[in-house]
C-alpha cells in the first residue's frame, strides 16, 4: 500500500504584498514521479524554495514522512530527507567532480576534525568509503570518467547530471528537480527520462520535478499539478490534466 | 599512515629545507641580515597559510589578520613578561595562550560573519582590526601607545628549530583540514553557499571553523613575532600589515598552500635583496595585486591560453 | 551647554565631510555594485592637487580648486576604465582586492613623489569666524557646512531632475533592463565615478583646510569612516549617505569629547559592526537577496 511521503497544505507566501504562492496543496506518495508544471512566473521554483527552507512560508504546513518542515533551515531540511537541483546550475565549480559528490556525503560518512588534522585511521577508512560511494553514484550517470576534472569544465548536460548525482548523494527520500531538461537537445532529454526513471527505482526515492518539456512530463510523470499565478489550476493523473481545457487555455492563451 | 607519493614528497621537502637552513647557518654562509630573516619568514608563512584558509578556501576577504596576530603577540608577551619559568616551557605556553586568545576573537568575529558576505564582511574584519588596535592603544596594562618592550628573546634565529617545527605544524594542520570532509565543506561554501546549504552543509559552522583556525595560527605567529623583535606596539599591527599578508596570499595564489609558502619566503627576503628600494616595495606590491587580479580574473589568461593552443594546433596541422 | 553646542557643530562639520565622501561610495556601489576601496585615496589626491596648484604653480585659489576637482574626476574615470572595468564579471573578492591594490598604488605614488614627511599647508579658505552669543564658529567650519549643503542640493537635483540622473537611477535599478532601453551603461558608470571623485576632491579640499597638513595616507581613515557612514545610511542610497555621514560625525565628536579620544575610532567602527548586525541594510537602505 502506498502512503503519502510529502503532505503540503494551504502553503502560501507573498513578496511585498504580491502572493507568489497561495493555498498550494499537494500530497505525494512514496515512490511516485510527480510533475509540477505551469507558465513562467507561476511560482513553481518558489514552491521548491519553500519546500527546501530557502523561503519560510507565511501560511500552511509541510510534512515529510509525518515530520514538520516549516521553520527549518535549508541544511536541516536536507538532513531530514529532501534534496534538490537548481534551475540555474549551482555546482562547486572549483572542486573536482568527485569532490562535488563527496561534499554531499558530508553528513553521511563522518569523522572528527581531530581525525582530519592528525590523519587518524578513521580518516583513511571513511575517505575510502566516500570515494567508493561517490564513484558508485557517478557511474549511474556515466560521469566516472570525469571524476578528477573540475566541475566547471564539464559540458553543460553533464553539469546538470552532476547536480542530480550530488543531490542523490545526500540519500534523500524526496528529490526535487528544477527543470532538469532545460537546455538539452531531444536526444539528451530522452536519455534523461530514462535516467530519472532509473534513479527512482535504483535509489528507491520519490521525485517531484518542474519541467517545461511536455514530452518529458507526459512520458514519466504519473501525476501532475498545474500552477498558474501562484495557485493550483488543476491536478491529477497526467493524461487527464494535460487534456483539461483550463490547462490548455493557460498554456496556449485564449 | 599510507606512504603514497604526496606524503613522501612532503616529508622530503620538510627534511631538506631543515637541513639546508642548518647547513647554511652552521657553515656561517648567512650574514647577519639573512639570519635575521629566518624567523620572520617562518612567521609570514604561518600568517599567509592561515589567511589563505579564510580568503583562499572559505572565499571571504579578511582585512583584520594583523589584529589576530596582535592579540596573540600581546597575550603571549604579557605571559612571558609576568611569569618566571624556564624559557622553553614559557614560550610553548605563550604560544598556546596567544593562539587561544586570538581564536576566541576569531570566534567573536565569526558571529557577525554568519550574516554577512563579501564586501560587508571584509569591512567588518577591517573594523575589528582597527577596534583591536585602538583598544590596545587605550588600555593601561598593554602600556598604551608605547607598547610592550623587553620581551624575552625566545625566538631569535638561534631558536630556528622551534620556529621551523611550529611553522611546519601550522602548514600540515591547515593542509590536512583542507583535504578532508571539513575542508571540502569550507570550499563548498566558497563556491556556492546556497548549494552547500541545500546538501546539508551548515554554512555558519564552517565559516566560524575557518575563522577560528585562521585566527589561532595568526595568534601563534604573533607570539613568535613578539619574542623575535622584543618590542610590540599597537601600530605594528595596523591595516598595512594585514594587506602585506594579503599580498603574500594573492601572489602565491588563493587556495594554494604551496604558493603561500613560496610567496612568503620570496616576499620576506625580497626587501633585503632590494635594499634601498624600500619605498618602491609597497608600490610594487600594489601593482602586483592589481596585475594579478586583472590577469587571473578578466579573462586575459583564458585568451592567452586559447591563443597558445590554437597556434599549437596550427603547427600540428602544418 | 555651550560646550555641547560646540561639539555638535564640530561633529556637523566633520560629518559633512564624511557625507561628501560617503556619497561617492554609495553612488559607485549603487551603479557598479562594488566597494571602491580607493575612494578614500582620491581625497588625498584632491588635497595634494590643491597644494600643487596653490604652492607650486602659484595659481589663484579658485583655479587651484577647479584643478583639484578636474584631476580627481579624471583619475576616477581612469581607475575605473583600467582596473575595474575588465573585472565586471569577476567574483566580488577579485574586484575588492584590485580596489585595495589601487588604494595602495595611489598612496605609494604620493609617498614617492611628495615624501612621507607631512607638508604644512595654509588653508585657502579665508573667511572670518563668526561669534553668536559666546560661541565662535570658525570660517572653515561655516564654509564646510555651506559647501556641503550646496553640493548635496546640486547632486539631488542632478539625480532627480536631469536625463543623465534618471539614466543613472535606471542603471542602479537594473543594469540589463537599462541597457535594453538604450542607455549606455559604460558611460553612466564613468559619469558616476567622475561625480563621486569630484565630490571626494571637494571633501579633500575642505579636509585639508581644517587639518592643514598633507600626508600620503591622509585619505585612508576618513575614507574608511565615510564608508562606515555609507553603510550606516544604507549603501546605495544617496540621502542615506548624507544622513549617515552627519550622524557618524556627531557620534565621533561626542565620543571624543565625553568618552575618550583614543577610543573614538573604536566607537565609530563599533557603530558599523552593530549596524551590520542589527540592520544590515542601514538606516534608509533596502536589502537585496540573492535570487535562488
Amino acid at each position: 500500500m502506498r502512503m503519502a511521503l510529502l503532505e503540503v497544505k494551504n502553503l502560501g507566501i507573498s513578496f511585498g504584498g504580491l502572493k507568489a504562492v497561495d493555498n498550494f496543496n499537494v500530497s505525494i506518495e512514496k515512490g511516485e514521479l510527480y510533475g509540477l508544471i505551469g507558465p513562467n512566473g507561476a511560482g513553481k521554483t518558489t514552491v521548491f524554495n519553500l519546500l527546501t527552507g530557502v523561503y519560510q512560508p507565511n501560511t500552511g504546513t509541510m510534512e515529510l514522512d509525518g515530520v514538520n518542515l516549516v521553520g527549518k533551515s535549508p541544511s536541516e531540511i536536507c538532513r531530514s530527507g529532501i534534496a534538490r537541483t537548481f534551475q540555474n546550475i549551482r555546482l562547486f565549480k572549483k572542486l573536482s567532480v568527485r569532490d562535488n559528490v563527496k561534499v554531499a556525503l558530508h553528513n553521511d560518512v563522518e569523522y572528527s576534525l581531530l581525525a582530519s588534522i592528525f590523519r587518524l585511521p578513521s580518516y583513511f577508512s571513511r575517505e575510502k568509503a566516500m570515494n567508493e560511494k561517490s564513484r558508485e553514484i557517478l557511474e549511474v550517470f556515466g560521469l566516472e570518467e570525469y571524476e578528477n576534472s573540475y566541475a566547471a569544465n564539464l559540458p553543460y548536460g553533464k553539469q546538470r547530471e552532476l547536480e542530480i548525482a550530488r543531490a542523490l548523494a545526500t540519500e534523500p527520500k524526496l528529490l526535487l528537480l528544477d527543470e532538469p531538461a532545460a537546455g538539452m537537445n531531444p536526444n539528451e532529454t530522452a536519455e534523461l527520462m530514462e535516467t530519472i526513471k532509473l534513479i527512482r527505482d535504483k535509489f528507491d526515492i520519490t521525485i517531484l520535478l518542474i519541467e517545461h518539456d511536455m514530452k518529458l512530463v507526459a512520458g514519466i510523470c504519473e501525476r501532475l499539478t498545474v500552477l498558474n499565478f501562484g495557485t493550483e489550476l488543476a491536478s491529477g493523473e497526467t493524461s487527464e490534466v494535460l487534456n483539461d481545457p483550463k490547462v490548455i487555455t493557460a498554456y496556449l492563451g485564449e | 599512515m599510507k606512504w603514497n607519493k604526496k606524503v613522501v614528497v612532503r616529508v622530503l621537502a620538510i627534511v631538506l629545507s631543515y637541513v639546508l637552513i642548518t647547513v647554511l647557518l652552521r657553515m656561517g654562509l648567512l650574514n647577519r641580515q639573512y639570519t635575521a630573516l629566518l624567523v620572520p619568514i617562518g612567521v609570514n608563512i604561518m600568517l599567509a597559510v592561515s589567511l589563505n584558509l579564510v580568503t583562499g578556501f572559505l572565499g571571504e576577504l579578511s582585512l583584520g589578520h594583523a589584529g589576530f596576530m596582535s592579540i596573540g603577540a600581546y597575550a603571549g608577551a604579557l605571559f612571558t613578561l609576568n611569569v618566571n619559568m624556564p624559557s622553553g616551557i614559557s614560550i610553548l605556553l605563550a604560544m598556546i595562550i596567544g593562539g587561544v586568545a586570538a581564536a576566541v576573537f576569531g570566534f567573536l568575529i565569526g558571529v557577525p560573519v554568519l550574516r554577512l558576505r563579501g564586501d560587508y564582511l571584509a569591512i567588518v574584519t577591517l573594523a575589528f582590526g582597527e577596534i583591536i588596535k585602538s583598544v590596545l592603544n587605550a588600555l593601561s596594562f598593554t602600556n598604551g601607545a608605547r607598547g610592550l618592550s623587553k620581551i624575552p628573546s625566545y625566538t631569535n634565529y638561534e631558536h630556528y628549530t622551534l620556529v621551523f617545527v611550529v611553522a611546519v605544524i601550522t602548514v600540515l594542520v591547515i593542509s590536512n583540514i583542507v583535504d578532508s570532509r571539513h575542508g571540502r565543506a569550507v570550499c563548498s561554501v566558497r563556491d556556492n553557499y546556497i548549494a552547500a546549504e541545500s546538501i546539508g552543509i551548515s554554512v555558519s559552522r564552517f565559516k566560524i571553523l575557518a575563522f577560528v583556525i585562521g585566527a589561532f595560527f595568526a595568534g601563534v605567529a604573533g607570539v613568535i613575532y613578539a619574542h623575535n623583535v622584543g618590542i610590540i606596539k599597537p601600530t605594528t599591527f595596523d591595516y598595512n600589515k594585514s594587506i602585506e599578508i594579503l599580498v603574500i596570499v594573492v601572489l602565491g595564489g588563493m587556495g594554494s598552500i604551496k604558493g603561500s609558502i613560496i610567496a612568503a619566503v620570496i616576499l620576506t627576503a625580497l626587501p633585503e635583496l632590494l635594499r634601498g628600494a624600500d619605498d618602491l616595495r609597497m608600490l610594487l606590491y600594489s601593482i602586483a595585486l592589481i596585475v594579478m587580479m586583472l590577469f587571473n580574473q578578466s579573462g586575459i589568461r583564458e585568451r592567452i591560453k586559447g591563443r597558445i593552443e590554437s597556434s599549437r594546433k596550427q603547427k600540428a596541422g602544418e | 551647554m555651550q560646550n555641547i553646542v560646540e561639539q555638535l557643530i564640530n561633529g556637523l562639520s566633520t560629518g559633512s565631510i564624511y557625507a561628501l565622501i560617503a556619497l561617492g561610495y554609495t553612488m559607485v556601489y549603487g551603479i557598479a555594485r562594488m566597494i571602491n576601496f580607493a575612494h578614500g585615496d582620491i581625497i588625498m589626491v584632491g588635497a595634494y592637487a590643491l597644494y600643487v596648484g596653490v604652492s607650486l604653480m602659484n595659481l589663484p585659489a579658485a583655479a587651484a580648486i577647479l584643478l583639484s576637482i578636474i584631476v580627481c574626476a579624471v583619475l576616477g574615470i581612469t581607475v575605473e576604465k583600467v582596473a575595474y572595468k575588465p573585472l565586471r564579471k569577476a567574483p566580488p573578492l577579485a574586484v575588492l582586492i584590485t580596489a585595495i591594490g589601487v588604494s595602495y598604488l595611489l598612496q605609494n605614488l604620493a609617498l614617492l613623489i611628495f615624501n612621507a614627511t607631512p607638508i604644512p599647508f595654509q588653508s585657502v579658505i579665508q573667511v572670518p569666524s563668526v561669534s553668536i552669543g559666546g560661541l565662535t564658529i570658525s570660517g572653515v567650519t561655516i564654509v564646510t557646512l555651506v559647501v556641503t549643503l550646496i553640493s548635496m542640493v546640486l547632486l539631488t537635483l542632478f539625480i532627480n531632475q536631469t536625463k543623465a540622473g534618471s539614466a543613472m537611477r535606471a542603471v542602479s535599478e537594473d543594469k540589463g533592463a537599462a541597457e535594453l532601453m538604450g542607455i549606455n551603461v559604460n558611460r553612466i558608470i564613468s559619469q558616476t565615478f567622475a561625480i563621486g571623485s569630484a565630490l571626494a576632491a571637494v571633501a579633500g579640499i575642505l579636509y585639508i583646510c581644517q587639518y592643514q597638513s598633507l600626508r600620503p595616507t591622509l585619505g585612508a581613515l576618513p575614507g574608511i569612516k565615510a564608508f562606515v557612514a555609507a553603510v550606516l545610511g544604507g549603501i546605495g542610497n544617496v540621502p542615506g549617505a548624507m544622513l549617515g555621514g552627519i550622524v557618524l560625525g556627531l557620534i565621533e565628536s561626542i565620543a571624543k569629547a565625553y568618552i575618550s579620544t583614543e577610543l573614538s575610532d573604536a566607537i565609530v567602527f563599533g557603530v558599523l559592526v552593530i549596524v551590520l548586525l542589527v540592520k544590515p541594510s542601514g538606516l534608509l537602505g533596502k536589502l537585496r537577496n540573492e535570487k535562488v
